[in-house]
């Protein structure tokens, strides 16, 4: 099964309805709630990551019989330093993205503690895929 | 302990999302920020914040959270009320400031 939705620059009132989707198909598949629970958080924390960072892009999920696959791919502007972004606490988020309770620095470590793999890949200027990896049993 | 019980028994206001006061309740979470909750809050706790815009919502559906108390009577915008109202998860307002529910919130569940 494979799954599409576009992800808007600054469109906070949506984030979160590709989790929303991919949780409910996942439950249907009667995946296992503490599987269900885990794909979630991550793929929130891509949604929002893209919404508040990226000039917009696209979230895919491709579920397989034993695992699902996210990516979430933006159109830039990039990572300049993967290492320092993965540190929980640091964040580049604007003021007003944080005053909304996000951009605390806790995203991609949440993503990192709630996957089987996880691989970004970033050029500056050009984009960010986010791929998440998560085993279904 | 459910949804309702919490309304009665600490004077809370029903905002919105009555359809849900049945849900039950286990435990509780109190953060501002958002992904603090998303990967630490449990299925069934309360969630007590001083956020009100609709990825609080998001956040709570998402986690499976049995209600959300805004504290010193804040109250939350129209989307953010509609959101509540469809998935039946009910948005509750008290006028304490955090603490002061907090404590009332854990003397009420946790004995």
């Amino acid at each position: 099964m494979h799954f599409e939705y576009t992800v808007i620059e600054g469109d906070f009132v949506n984030a979160g309805s590709a989790s929303s989707s991919v949780k409910k198909t996942l439950k249907q598949l009667n995946v296992s709630p503490a599987i269900v629970k885990r794909v979630v958080v991550a793929l929130y924390e891509a949604e929002v990551n893209a919404i508040a960072h990226a000039y917009g892009g696209v979230v895919t999920a491709d579920i397989e019989s034993n695992q699902i696959t996210m990516r979430v791919i933006d159109k830039g502007p990039g990572i300049p330093d993967i290492e320092w972004a993965m540190q929980e606490g640091n964040s580049t988020a604007r003021p007003e993205v944080r005053d909304m309770g996000f951009g605390a620095g806790m995203g991609l470590p949440n993503i990192k503690k709630n996957v089987d793999q996880l691989n970004v890949q970033s050029t500056v200027g050009v984009g960010t895929t986010v791929e998440m990896i998560v085993n279904l049993c | 302990m459910k949804v309702k019980d919490l309304v009665e028994k600490l004077n809370l206001k029903v905002l919105a999302g009555a359809n849900g006061l049945d849900r039950e309740i286990d435990g509780c979470y109190i953060s501002d920020l958002l992904s603090d909750v998303m990967g630490n809050a449990q299925e069934g706790n309360i969630w007590i914040t001083l956020q009100t815009h609709k990825n609080v919502m998001a956040v709570a559906s998402l986690k499976e959270i049995a209600c959300i108390i805004l504290v010193k009577n804040l109250t939350a915008n129209e989307d953010t009320v509609n959101q509540s109202n469809e998935e039946g998860l009910p948005l509750l307002q008290t006028s304490l400031p955090t603490y002061e529910i907090a404590g009332k919130v854990y003397n009420l569940i946790e004995k």
